[in-house]
This record gives C-alpha cells, structure tokens and sequence, in this order.
C-alpha cells in the first residue's frame, strides 16, 4: 500500500501544478498578458498541487496512525464467541498469533484452525480496508485539486494563499521542540507517577537500599524489592565528581593557554584536535574505560597493595572526564574570548605579568561563564550512559570509595529497561522514575547555566 | 617602602620578587601545556589502543581440507540432506589418521569453524558435477585457532588456563608445516551479519541498519530543521512564544540522550505501537535528538547572511517569503548542510537512546527495511565489547575502526563543505 500511494499522490500534485500553471496562463493570455494576474503562474500551480497533497498526505498519516486499532477490533468483532471470552492479555495473544500466521512471518505447526479462520478473516479485512482507503486517499488527492483548478481566475490571491500555508507548515515545524519537550514530560511523568503509587516518593528519594529484584510469584521469597534510590544517587555524585576533576583543571588549563599564550599556529591545530574528543562516539570510550583502563587500574592498584575492584568507579570516572574536556575548555575559551581586551591591557599595562593578569584579571572578569559552562559539562557527566555502562557495575553499594563498583543513575535505567519486561511491574516502572529526576536534575542545570552564560555575554557586549 | 628600595639597587638586575613572579609565571606556563599534551596524549593512547587490538581482525585464519565427495554421503534425493558435518569430520581425520580415541576426535573437529559444512553445501549446490571427486577446500579455522596464530593465546601458558589443549597445538604445528593453515583477508567481516560465532560474526548487518536509520534522521530532521531556524530566524514575532520556543530548544541540545530513548519507548512503541527493534523507530529518536542541533547551526548560518541582501529583494518587490527562498536560504544552505552533517555524525555515534528502543537484540539477518529488525554500528560494537570470547575484542575494535572512518569521513565532508562554500562578506 505504502510503494504506490505515496509516489501516486507525488504524480497527481505534479499533475496539478502542471495544470494550475497552465490555466493561469491562458487566463493571463486572454486578458491582456501576465500583469493582469494576481500571482505568478506558478504560484496558481502551487496553489492547486498543496490542495491536493495536503488534504491526501493528512488522511494517509492518519490513516496510518489508526490502521492497526481499526482492523483489530474489526476482526475482533467476527471473532468466535469462545475466543472473546478469554482474559485481555489472553486475547492479546490470541491476536498476536493470528497476525503472525496473517503475515507469514511464521506458520506454527499447530495452528488452531479458529486461529487460522481468524488469520483469513484478518488478510480479508486488511485487504478491503486498504483498498477502501487506498480510493479515498486518491480521492481526497483529486478532488480538492479539481475545486482549486476551477477557483483558478485573475484575481484569486494565490500568492498569499500559498505562502500563508507555507508559513504555518513553518511554525508547525518549530513547535516540535515543544512537543518534543511535552513527549518527555509526559511520557516520564505518568509512568514515574504510577511507580510512586506503589512506592512511596519519600522511600524512593530517601531509601538507603536499591535491589530492584521483584518477586514474580507471590510465594517467592528473598526478592521483595527495595527502591531507595540514595546509593544510586552517590554513585552518579562519585563518578561525576571523578570525572570533573579531571576535565576542570585539563580543560580550562587547556583553554586558558590556547587563549592567552598559544601561537596562532598551535591555535589553529591544537583547537581541532581537542574537539576530537568530543566527535568520538562514547561507545568508544566505554570499550576503551572496560578493556584497557580498567585493567590497568586494577593491575596498579594491586601492584600497590589496594583492593580494586574490576569494574571501578575510577576508571569510569578517568575516562568520562576526559570526554568532558573538550566541552569545559571550549566554553571556557568562548568565554575567555569575551572578556574585553582593554582589561588584559590596563593590567598588563600596570606590570602585572601574564599569569597575573589571567588571575586577578582574566579569571574574575570570566567567572560567571565559566561557571556555566562547568554546570553544562557537569549535565553532561551526569547523563552519559555508555562509558558508565559498559565501565561501572552494577551493583548498588553505598560508598565514596572510588576503588569499588559503583552504579549510576543511567547504567540502572539501561538495566532495567533492556530485555523484555512486563511494563506493570515497579522494576520497569523505576526506571521512568529515575528518568524523570534525570531529567529534571539536568533540565535545572542546563537552564542555570545557559542563563548564566547569556547574561554574562550581554554585560560585555 | 621594601619595593623601592630593592628595585632602587638595580633597574638591571631582577629582584627576588621579580624572579618569583616569574617563575610563577613560567610554571602556569608550561602547567597549560601540560594539559594540552595530556589531552592529546590520551587521543593518541585511544587510537593506539584501538588499531593494534583491531587491524588483526582484517585477516582470518582458514584450513585447507581434502574433502572427498563420496557419492553414497549423496544417496539422498535432496542436497541439502546430505551429512555435510560428516564429511568435514571426515577429512579432519583423514590428516591425522593417528587421532582415535573419542575425547581426541572431539577436540580435533573443534578446530574447524561449524560454517566449514555450509561451505561443502554451497560448493556441491553451485557444481553437483564435484560429488565423487576430491578437492582441496580452504574453510574458515575455529576462533581459538585463529586467536593462536594471531599470538593472542599464549602457548607457555600453562595447558589448564588456555584454550587450546597440548595436543591441539601438535596438530596445529603440523597443519602450519603443511601449509596448510593461512590468515586470508577477512571478507566475511564485511558481508555478513552477526554471529555467535567470532570467526562468523560481520558488522555488513549493522552497517546497513545505521544506513536506514540514519536516512530517516536525515531525511526528517533536514526538512524540519530548516523550516524550523528559518521561522525561528526569519518571520518570528519577537514574544514570549518565540522565547519559549527558543529556550526549549536550547535545554533540548543539552538533555542527556537516553532520556530521548525513553521518550521513544513510551511513545513510539508503547503508545503508537511501532515496531521495536526498527530503523523508522531509531531514526525517529534520533531525529528528535538532532534537531536542536540542526537546528542552533541553521540559525547561526541565516544569521550571518547580511541584512543588505534581503533589503534589496524586499526593495525590488519581492515577497518576504520569495526572499527567504530565491536569496537567503540558497547563501545559507552550505552552512545549514555543514550543521546537518555534525548531527548526523552524532546521531550515527549515539548508542544510549538505541538500547531504550531495544536495538540491542540479536540480529543475525541482514536488514531488508526500515520494519525490519536490525542493529547499528555502535549497538553492534557494545554488544561485541559484552561478548566473553577473547576474539570479539577484535572484532570490537575492528568495528569501532570502521565507525570512526565513517565519523571522520563525515566531518571532514562537513569541513570542506565549510571551506568551500565558506562566504566572507
């Protein structure tokens, strides 16, 4: 269905164009020439080619969007009385077994024939359906068109119809950062809201133990669930602390010199080769923290006589600040950058050496940005996912120590969500939880740094 | 007074404090320096680290057999029925008739790669004519035996800790005397999918998927990005909608990806109810996710487009939309083009909203279309990196050699686009 409608609705808009085109130059031909038109002749075409893709490409989408309820409940419907008795997970599957045979994405063996009886009646249906609306989408494709070619005359404002459309397919289009915004609240907030009706806020914000293991049966013993969030929070705080205390000092060291000391030349090719940093995937970096600093911390370590645990905050901490250094230090040197020259001149005027000048001076003057852009790398830190991933544990202890295996606030929202899951029960359900804070805890940061990072603009310019 | 007075001995010579502040001067000096050496010295240990585990994926080790067709193994009507392990086997032993005892055999056969009787088949299949001759076949080697000659199992280690026994190794001398164990280059890494098998295993699959995903991201988030920074740029009214829509955009480049991997799962699969496991549900993640990134470089781009060009088409009558379109979008597009390939460079590295949406499921087949279940690169080489077998790690960084091929291809596209088209006004 989807090969020819969309190339056909193509044809027929081109076809409109064509024709609308056409018919405003014969207009403007039989009365006295192209200035007694309202619009160009190609924006009559356009005129008559968004009539009809418009309306066709609404019903297609929609019809898309609605396809797979309509026809299931329309085979639910015939269904033999027997199998509408069954529970709702049960019909679930029912269906789901009949759309498989339907499909041919796999015959079983032991198909019941109702379900084959079913799976007919469903390749019946779909067949109908997509012709039924497979005519209607043509339709709508031709007949708006048809009305437009006939409203076609000399003083018809096509111009200002056909950009009035543009424009709001344009603020259509950038309010999908809204939408986008909207979609993550919501989809965060309702599934975290329905954890908490099982889970008390206060337990989850303040619980000191984190075990997510629920019981599948009711006899079960040992796996109730515990889903008290604190070490999860002290791990995300240790690695992120780790990691800033790499990238700060590196970073804005790095910055600080590039900006204030550093050739043109070594600017040009040192600047590039540090925003490498930031293009290589994190996926890398997590394979790289996993087999090659982790082991060589461990090794270190045991060299030394400590306990190092093999999946070490440490490592993942190492590695995570160093794919933060490129974010500190090229903030940092915009903003650097911002500070006026005449405050590097008065003070190096008044003798103050260099370093001097990039400390009483420099630094003081640049502070409120840098701030911020510490603030945006900390986000960064606190939302990266594969390196802690694939470099911290799993396991949810509550320790500073940053020999042992910590778990943070995303390995745990990878955990719990990758793999077939029921999406009832709190252990999914917790990772939407820990979603949300995520999301509002950076969503806080990002808005006070960014906001920091304006203002502090605006006073310089 | 003490300033004056030491500075008042010798205008020529340095004083204590000078030669402190100084020396200060000349640490803070080399301490930046220091860090951008850091920096980059870690880069280099990364691509080190990287090349010398990965080039050796490239070549794979294979065995040449003299495999006897007999025609009673083909008595059978059908080709496909016929005992092809059986004749594999047969041939192992046929090298070494000394191996007799049942343990032995067994570990003599787990040398040869279980593709090795696909193989047979797809030479009897293509030319039946070889059934009752004898040929020399090259088969692929099991991944231990190709671990040991890529020198990745130590053979003085002790015979408990590897994971090739004494006697395989014997065997395994006398095959390399014979000439007849090769390292070939590593086609099947790039023609077939993933495997459980590391000799088996090719990122063919997951780069096809990372293809399909990526046309969908870009082939949504160009379009609305666009249309997006022009509204954005060119007609908004300055309010406080406009504000909002500019401060959301700001806030979204800087949300943590797995959140958008959240945001798919609960509303593209749980709710719309697409496909999981899909190209058209990860394009459409990442679309969501490259936008604001798309859409911050297309504002940059039409900014810088001097305000005299569109006061010369308004002049001339052209319409505020004909001067968007026929001037200043045209002077924008390479700049817009360039944002559009850093995205889509970040989306083709992103691996954390892929795991919400389920990509990081098994997939042997090698994706047909966008519905079709599938891998990406970088999925691929997270789920190779948690692999147990000594030889994925190879393979793993192998793939990450090719993802960041990709990657660098990309921006250095991006860089020359800049180059190019780049306008000074």
């Amino acid at each position: 269905m989807y090969t020819y409608l969309l190339p056909c609705i193509l044809l027929i808009s081109a076809g409109a164009y064509y024709f609308g085109a056409s018919r405003a130059n014969a207009i403007a031909e039989a009365s006295g020439g192209m200035r007694s038109l309202h619009s160009l002749p190609s924006h009559y075409g356009m005129f008559t080619a968004m009539s009809s893709c418009i309306p066709a490409l609404l019903v297609f989408v929609g019809w898309g969007i609605v396809k797979d309820s309509v026809i299931t409940s329309l085979v639910t419907k015939s269904l033999p009385a027997d199998l509408l008795q069954l529970s709702g997970n049960e019909l679930t599957l029912v269906l789901n077994e009949m759309k498989n045979v339907a499909l041919g994405g796999f015959a079983s063996h032991n198909t019941s024939p109702a379900i084959q009886a079913a799976a007919n009646l469903y390749i019946g249906t779909l067949d109908w359906t997509n012709k039924l609306v497979g005519g209607g989408i043509i339709c709508c494709a031709i007949i708006p068109a048809a009305i437009a070619y006939r409203r076609i005359n000399k003083d018809l404002r096509a111009r200002n119809l056909v950009e009035g459309t543009v424009r709001i397919m344009l603020i259509g289009c950038s309010t999908i950062a809204i939408l986008t915004t909207l979609g993550i609240v919501f989809s965060v907030l309702f599934e975290a809201l329905r954890f908490f009706h099982s889970i008390p806020f206060s337990d989850f914000l303040f619980g000191l133990q984190w075990s997510p293991q629920t019981a599948m049966r009711a006899d079960q013993v040992g796996s109730s669930g515990a889903f008290g969030a604190v070490p999860i929070f002290v791990g995300t705080i240790l690695i992120a602390f780790i990691a800033m205390s790499v990238a700060i000092p590196v970073g804005m060291l790095a910055a600080i010199y590039l900006s204030e000391y550093a050739s043109p030349r070594l600017r040009t090719w040192a600047k590039p080769m540090l925003e490498i940093l930031a293009g290589i995937p994190t996926v890398v970096y997590g394979f790289f923290a996993a087999l090659t600093v982790a082991p060589l911390i461990r090794d270190l370590g045991h060299a030394a006589g400590l306990q190092v645990s093999s999946e070490s905050a440490l490592a993942a901490g190492l590695v995570m600040g160093v794919m933060i250094i490129p974010f500190v230090s090229s903030l940092s040197d915009d903003v650097i950058h911002a500070v006026p020259q005449s405050l590097r001149d008065g003070s190096l005027g008044l003798g103050a050496t260099r370093f001097e000048t990039i400390r009483h001076v420099i630094i003081p003057a640049a502070l409120p940005g840098i701030v911020g852009s510490i603030l945006l790398a900390v986000s960064r830190a606190i939302g990266e996912t594969m390196i802690v991933v694939m470099a911290a544990g799993l396991s949810a202890d509550l320790t500073f120590n940053p020999l042992k295996a910590v778990t943070t606030v995303t390995v745990q929202i990878v955990t719990l969500l990758v793999g077939d899951q029921e999406f009832d029960s709190p252990k999914t359900l917790a990772a939407f939880a820990l979603g949300l804070l995520l999301f509002v805890f950076t969503l806080f940061l990002n808005f006070v740094a960014l906001r920091v990072v304006r203002k502090y603009r605006e006073q310089y310019e | 007074m003490k300033n004056i007075e030491n500075t008042g001995t010798s205008l020529l010579h340095p004083t204590r404090q000078l030669k402190r502040r100084y020396r200060a001067e000349k640490w803070f000096q080399r301490m930046g320096l220091l860090a951008i050496v850091l920096a980059l010295s870690f880069i280099a240990f990364l691509f080190f680290t990287i090349f010398s585990d990965g080039y050796t994926a490239f070549t794979q080790t294979y065995i040449e057999l003299d495999v006897h067709f007999a025609p009673e193994v083909f008595s059978q009507e059908k080709l496909a029925r016929a005992n092809y392990p059986g004749l594999v086997k047969g041939s192992m032993r046929s090298l070494f008739p000394g191996v007799t005892s049942r343990r032995e055999k067994k570990q003599l056969y787990s040398l040869i790669s279980p593709s090795a009787a696909y193989r047979l088949q797809e030479l009897v299949e293509a030319d039946p004519k070889i059934i009752g001759t004898t040929k020399k076949v090259w088969v692929l080697a099991d991944d231990d035996v190709d671990m040991l000659m890529k020198g990745k199992i130590d053979r003085k280690q002790d015979e408990s800790a590897r994971r090739i026994r004494d006697n395989q190794l014997t065997w395994i001398d006398k095959l390399i005397a014979d000439g007849r164990l090769e390292k070939r280059f590593n086609w099947t890494f790039f023609t077939s999918g993933d495997s459980r098998e590391p000799e088996l295993a090719g990122i063919l699959g997951a780069v096809k998927g990372s293809f399909l995903t990526l046309l969908i991201t870009l082939s949504l988030s160009f379009p609305i990005g666009v249309a997006s920074a022009v509204y954005l740029e060119e007609f908004a009214p300055e309010n406080k909608w406009t504000d909002l829509i500019e401060i959301n955009i700001n806030n979204l480049a800087a949300v943590p990806s797995i959140i958008f991997g959240l945001l798919g799962l609960a509303i593209f699969i749980n709710f719309w109810g697409l496909p999981r496991s899909t190209p058209v549900v990860g394009g459409l993640v990442l679309t969501l996710m490259t936008l604001p990134t798309i859409i911050i470089a297309g504002r940059a781009s039409l900014k810088s487009v001097p305000p005299s060009i569109r006061e010369a088409a308004l002049g001339v009558g052209a319409s505020k939309m004909q001067t968007v379109t026929h001037h200043v979008l045209p002077l924008a597009l390479p700049g817009m083009l360039t944002g559009t390939i850093i995205g889509m460079a970040q989306a083709l590295g992103e691996t954390a909203p892929l795991l919400m949406i389920g990509m990081v499921a098994f997939i042997v087949d090698i994706p047909g279309g966008i519905t079709d279940p599938s891998a990406v690169l970088p999925v691929q080489i997270f789920l190779w990196a948690d692999s147990p077998e000594r030889a994925f790690t190879e393979k793993t960084a192998a793939a990450i050699m090719i993802l960041l091929i990709f990657l660098v291809a990309m921006n250095s596209f991006a860089v020359f686009l800049r180059k190019k088209f780049e306008i000074k006004w």
